[in-house]
């Protein structure tokens, strides 16, 4: 959006403090009409959307990240300052700044309004959740607020309809007064300036605030169980069991639906097309490509509905909190927990949620990590692999060995987890800092389904638009590898054998022969790339054997016979490690907003499954003799 | 920043040390030479900006599941969660 086709809006700037309901303000403002995009550079989001006044005035609104101070100490932190400013050459600067407090929790937020005066932009401070604030018997003189700020003051209720109407009334006279500007003389405050605005806040708050004799005390109480060292700890894990459940089992049947309605339309094409080159490309192409996106977003919508609803309802911060100390050991921040969570359903849904870690340090050794947890399209390779080779013989008396592979697969995966990211902070952040934990505890709060929804439609609609164009030409380009050239007449191999992906499978055969893996193994990976379960379908092509994910068992049993022992294994310890799915890659790409993370991602994951694999097969054929 | 001493009785006790159910008021914020991870100044101010000023008063609420830390600390009206390792650096009578 550039600056010379909106010149007839104004352009307004929501600033706040974490947790002042800015974002419940903006959803209600704008409704749907948002848009979600990244700041140039950087993966801080920016969110934009237009309001229509009652008086017919049109103005741009953007979301900042919260902040405590202009000063900027993270990248969402010097976004808010630099658009606050002016000082971003893509973003004009805005003609007013909306500054949203939460009612209820003025004393920070009062600093801050202090601090915006300076910037010189005319300011209107919005009372948000004046309505708890009010049921808690907090009175508020707005007029000596407003006197003592010298800044108007408007109030709101963010989660109400008709909440904001006094707030738009507002906005419609303040236009006249936000073309006039005054000089800009912010500095970055100093301690001491930041001691005196704070200061200053208070004695405007005593002023001009009545707080009840009794304190709220329903959000201490409700602590008083979640916090709790034992309780606290055991609800949490009641909590993420709910959501482990949610988003492995409940989104399962609509995936399912979605993949056979998938496979229907592949069907519906393979039978209507004469066979060919277009055929194979609109169904094995495009259609099982669009279909291997889509799949996602069953458990995409439901982590982030429980995320988006753990958000507004005030309990993440209570998560991190529990988790701090557990997950501390490791390197890891205690927001990071949920998104390593989702990560055993899939990778690409824990990655987007690691959006709830406000530290980029933190953020991009969560999503380093990630792959590492066992995600559901492992299980098919898991499965094939341990019911054709491992014998299914009692350990231990009730212990099955073929349950103890798997479960020393899952923990494998934990245990480099944890590792990888202890060693990624020595690594990459021996210089910088660890940074603090230290975040406010809010109040409970109900929150508002519509907040909730538009949040994760936005969350929705980015997974499909921007990522799926990436996953889908990675697809595409995968199909090709598979299906070019196309086999000669009268050739007896199957297709895929005389196909790129069989010139690729041929070049890293002698690569991979080292960790015992054959030239059909080399080959299955190429299609492989796509999704991990995509190599169980694709060992069936090599090896000839008809009737796709069906023929699992068929499968099994011609490996059984083809495969040792120790290749059956390097292959099983292959697959904890290595980066085979593109889908993850293009959204560690997407997220961090750079090829470099993806790369190191990629290159440091491939590296521990050649030299897991290497040793798994080495042992292994050594100790079978 | 340097008299760590003599000082510290007058300062009170550093709100790392309060157990649950403390209450007070602070005295003073000053960040010892314990290891940090940020500079002694950035420390300081991101207590400032959170609320922690002088005067103001604290209620240590709940503590941590492993080794009773973070601590959850009523500041006024607001709870803020933090390390004990940072919060040495608030001093509370």
């Amino acid at each position: 959006m550039s600056v010379a086709t909106e010149r007839s809006a104004s352009h307004f700037a929501l600033v706040g403090t974490p947790n002042s309901g800015k974002t419940a303000l903006f959803n209600a403002l704008t409704g749907g009409r948002q848009k979600v995009a990244n700041y140039p550079g950087v993966t801080v989001e920016r969110k934009t959307g237009a309001i229509q006044t009652p008086a017919g005035n049109r103005v741009i609104l953007i979301d900042l990240p919260g902040t405590y101070s202009l000063r900027g100490r993270s990248p969402d932190e010097e976004i808010t300052r630099d658009v606050v400013l002016g000082h971003l050459t893509s973003e004009p600067t805005p003609d007013l700044l909306l500054c949203v407090a939460d009612a209820t929790n003025l004393r920070v937020a009062l600093r801050l309004v202090i601090e915006l005066k300076k910037v010189g932009r005319p300011l209107l401070l919005v009372l948000n959740m004046i309505d708890i604030a009010r049921r808690r018997g907090i009175d508020i003189d707005l007029v000596k607020l407003s006197a003592e700020l010298a800044v108007p003051v408007v109030t709101s209720v963010a989660v109400r309809r008709g909440g904001t109407e006094e707030l738009l009334r507002c906005i419609d006279e303040l236009i006249p007064a936000a073309q006039i500007h005054r000089e800009n003389t912010w500095s970055p405050p100093s301690n001491s300036d930041l001691r005196a605005a704070q200061r200053e806040s208070d004695r405007i708050l005593n002023l001009a605030v009545g707080l009840p004799r009794r304190p709220d005390t329903l959000t201490t109480r409700i602590d008083a169980m979640l916090l709790h060292p034992v309780g606290g700890l055991l609800a949490l894990l009641f909590l993420l069991f709910i959501m482990f459940q949610a988003v492995f089992a409940w989104a399962r049947p609509l995936m399912d639906l979605i993949s056979e309605g998938f496979e229907a339309m592949g069907g519906l094409v393979h039978d209507v097309l004469p066979d060919g080159l277009l055929q194979s490309f609109i169904q094995n192409g495009i259609i099982s490509g669009v279909g291997n996106v889509i799949v996602f977003l069953p458990q995409i919508l439901i982590l982030f509905l429980f995320i988006l609803l753990l958000e507004d309802l005030g309990y993440m911060a209570r998560a991190a909190f529990l988790m701090d100390r557990i997950m501390g050991g490791a390197g890891l921040h205690g927001r990071a927990f949920i998104p390593l969570l989702s990560s055993f359903a899939c990778a690409i849904p824990g990655i987007m949620a690691t959006r709830v870690i406000d530290n980029r340090r933190d953020r991009l050794t969560t999503i380093l990590v990630a792959p590492l947890m066992t995600c559901s399209a492992r299980i098919p390779i898991y499965t094939l692999i341990i019911s054709a080779f491992i014998p299914d013989k009692p350990v231990w008396g009730v212990v099955r060995l073929q349950g103890l592979v798997m479960f020393g697969l899952y923990a494998a995966g934990i245990l480099s987890a944890l590792g990888v990211s202890f060693v990624a902070n020595y690594f990459f952040w021996r210089d910088n800092a660890t940074p603090p934990f230290m975040l406010e505890l809010p109040n409970y709060k109900i929150p508002r389904l519509r907040s909730v929804v538009i949040g994760v439609y936005t969350r929705a609609m980015m997974f499909l638009k921007r990522a799926g164009t990436t996953i889908f030409s990675m697809m595409v380009l995968i199909w090709f590898l598979a299906s070019f050239p196309r086999p000669p007449l009268g050739a007896t191999d199957p297709a895929i054998n005389y196909s790129l992906a069989a010139v690729i499978g041929g070049w890293i055969e002698p690569l991979l022969a080292p960790v015992g893996f054959n030239w059909q193994i080399s080959v299955a990976l190429v299609p492989g790339m796509a999704a991990r379960e995509v190599a169980v379908a694709a060992l069936g092509t090599v090896y000839a054997i008809e009737g796709g994910k069906e023929a699992a068992a068929q499968i099994g049993q011609a490996l059984a016979g083809k495969w040792s022992l120790a290749t059956a294994l390097a292959l099983l310890v292959w697959y904890i490690f290595a980066p085979q799915c593109a889908s993850t890659l293009a959204v560690i790409k997407r997220e961090t907003g750079s090829w470099r993370w993806m790369a190191i991602t990629f290159a440091y994951m491939l590296a521990l499954a050649y030299v897991a694999a290497f040793i798994t097969y080495h042992v292994s054929a050594a100790l079978m003799g | 920043m340097h008299n760590d001493g003599p000082k510290s009785t007058r300062r009170g006790l550093p709100l790392g040390l309060a157990r649950r159910g403390f209450r007070g008021r602070i005295t003073t914020i000053e960040v010892g030479s314990g290891a940090h991870g940020l500079a002694a100044i950035e420390l300081e101010r991101r207590l400032l900006e959170l609320g922690f000023v002088e005067d103001a008063s604290v209620e240590v609420l709940h503590e941590g599941p492993l080794g009773h830390d973070p601590i959850a600390v009523r500041l006024n009206d607001t709870t803020i969660a933090l390390r004990r390792r940072e919060a040495m650096a608030v001093f509370v009578t």
